[in-house]
Formats: structure tokens, sequence, C-alpha cells
């Protein structure tokens, strides 16, 4: 690992705002009140269910903090977390029972 | 009368966007300290959450700076993890799009995975709030957020490396979507959805610049829309 040029580093900052803030613009500034066509909005409605389970899904299975190896106090939290979320429909008590597991099972496992 | 009731939807909005608090400040502090580790002083990582604020980008960008690689590449690879914004702009559009052009440009800035996956699922549980109570809503649950963010970010890059691996605080952000998408599943399209968008993901995790998880996105936005598509017709 090497220190990072200050040069490239601001050019990265900068860059990487600019096309973030341009995907975010994109259709809220350049489409705004124009309606969109049905099947279009009928897709749009699930992109958080889409995307979120996608991003999470390998972070769980195989966690960068244990070096990509599945781990049981991980693996029991996500499941915890989900299934209180799904029954329960409140996001705090899937949070915090997520919590709790992870760490009663990091203790627990050592 | 108006007035009144955007306030209060701006504190709804607020409150619903608190849980994120237990993800934000983790997430920020790690940053901080990843920051910190990779050269960056405080200043510089603080002008990272700041002007790109979006958690996962950066990660990726100061990974592949710090693995010497060049700047197109650590741009290009964040900013593709950074293409699901696009879809929460064009998701958020029916909602927000009817907003003057500067608060449009103002919901831009602020549109994450925490203000879009919170005023979205609002938004469509109770369509019936007019354009301008959904601007103080969406707004609300940023206020939770994105000032925490930068606040968490200072934090971690003071604190450098102090901070033990004991503490799991990966595991912060997973639990924390989780948390937020499993309530999310109110159909039989939204769990077909979300099923076909893990088994995707993991089928492609191998594929380079995030190409994996874009791949189960679009494919899974297809078979939640496919089914909703046939339900309706077989109801009606």
């Amino acid at each position: 690992m090497t220190d990072i040029p200050t040069l490239k580093l601001w050019i990265v900052i900068f860059g990487l705002g600019a096309g973030s803030y341009f995907l975010r613009f994109v259709f809220l500034g350049l489409i705004g009140d124009r309606e969109l066509p049905e099947w279009v909005l009928r897709h749009l409605r699930y992109t958080a269910v889409a995307v979120l389970p996608g991003l999470v899904a390998p972070a769980i299975l195989f966690p960068a903090a244990t070096g990509g190896v599945p781990d049981p106090a991980r693996l029991g939290a996500a499941f915890v977390t989900a299934a209180l979320g799904y029954v329960t429909r409140n996001v705090i008590l899937a949070i915090v029972g997520g919590a709790v597991t992870l760490y009663s099972l990091l203790y627990i496992l050592g | 009368m108006q007035a009144v009731s955007d306030r209060s939807q701006f504190f709804q909005g607020m409150k619903a966007g608190a849980p994120f608090i237990l993800v934000i400040v983790p997430f920020g502090l790690l940053f901080g300290v990843v920051a910190t580790e990779a050269g960056l002083n405080v200043f510089e990582a603080l002008a990272f959450s700041v002007v790109v604020i979006a958690g996962a980008a950066q990660f990726t960008a100061l990974q592949l700076l710090s693995d010497n690689l060049p700047a197109a590449i650590a741009l290009i690879s964040a900013l593709a993890v950074n293409l699901r914004m696009a879809m929460y702009s064009a998701s958020i559009t029916p909602h927000l799009g009817h907003m003057p052009l500067w608060k449009r440009a103002f919901a831009a800035y602020l549109l994450v995975d925490q203000t879009y996956a919170t005023s979205v699922l609002e938004f469509e549980k109770n369509p019936d709030r007019t354009p301008s109570q959904k601007f103080a809503y969406f707004v609300g649950t940023a206020s939770s957020v994105v000032p925490l963010w930068y606040a968490s970010t200072i934090a971690g890059a003071l604190l450098g490396s102090s901070i033990p691996d004991g503490l799991a605080l990966d595991f912060a952000v997973p639990i924390t979507f989780l948390a937020i998408i499993a309530p999310a599943l109110r159909t039989l399209a939204h769990i077909a959805a979300a099923f076909t968008s893990i088994v995707l993901a993991l089928v492609f995790m191998g594929l380079p610049y995030n190409l994996g998880l874009l791949i189960a996105a679009i494919t899974a936005m297809a078979v939640g829309a496919e089914v909703e598509r046939r339900m309706t017709a077989k109801a009606a």
C-alpha cells in the first residue's frame, strides 16, 4: 500500500462526486413531471426489493471481515433480522434483534 | 395550514430515517478510519463524504486508490457501484418530479440508499400526499442521515485506527438493510423480486465492476413487474 498522490485523490473525489450526482439527477431533473408509462412504473415499484437484497447477500454469506469465509454468528444474525423484520414489520426491533444475536453468537462461539 | 402539515411531514420523515443512525454512524466511522489508514487527512476524508455522499462507492474508490490502480479504474468501478442511484432517481421521479427544478436538484443530492428506501416505501403505502408533503418527508429522512454521515466521517478520521476489530462494525450495513427489506416484502411479486436479486447477485458475484449486482437488479425488477402483471390479470 502506497500513499495516494494528492492530485489523483482530488480527481477521484470530484469525478466520483460529479458522476454520482449526475446518476441521481438524471431522471428526477430531466424527466420531472412528465408522466412515465405504466409498464415503467410497474418495474420501478420493485427497484428497492430488486437492488438491496442483491447488495447485501454476498456480504452476509461471505463477509470481508472473516476473509470471505461464511461465519455462523453473522449468518445467525442475518436470519434473526430478516425473520423479525418480516413477522413484526418493525425495523428497529429487527436491527436490535440482529445486533443482539450477532454479539451473543460472537461471544459464545468465541 | 400547508406549512404546518409540511413541517409535520418533515418530522415524520426524520423519525422514519432515525433507525439508520445505527448504520450511518458505524459506517461513517469506518470510512473515516479506513481513509486515515489510506493516508488521507481529516479534511480529505470529509470532502469525500460531502462530495460523493455514498458509502459503498467511497469504500470502493479508496480501496482501488490504495492498491495504486489508475484514477480512471477507481472512478469507473465506484460509479458502477453507484449505478443503482439512477434507478432510485427514476423510481422517485413520480413522487418528487412535480417540484421546482431547484428542489429537484437539492433532492438529487440527498438521494442515497436510506432516504430512497424509506421514502419510496412510505409513498407507495400512502400515495395521497401532496408533492410538497412528499418533498418535506424526503428532506426529513435526509436530515436524520446526511449530517451524521459527515460528522461520523470526521470522528472516524480523528479516531484513526484505534477502533478494535471485535466490534464487528462491518455487519451493521447488511443487518440494517435486511431489517428494511423484510417488512417491504408485502406481496408475492416483492418476494419473487427479492429472491431473484439474491440468487443472481450470488451467481454473478465474480463479475468485475459490480456488474453482477446490476444484472441481478434489472432481472429482479422484471420478475417483480411480471409477477404483478400476472397476478393482476388473474384477479381481474
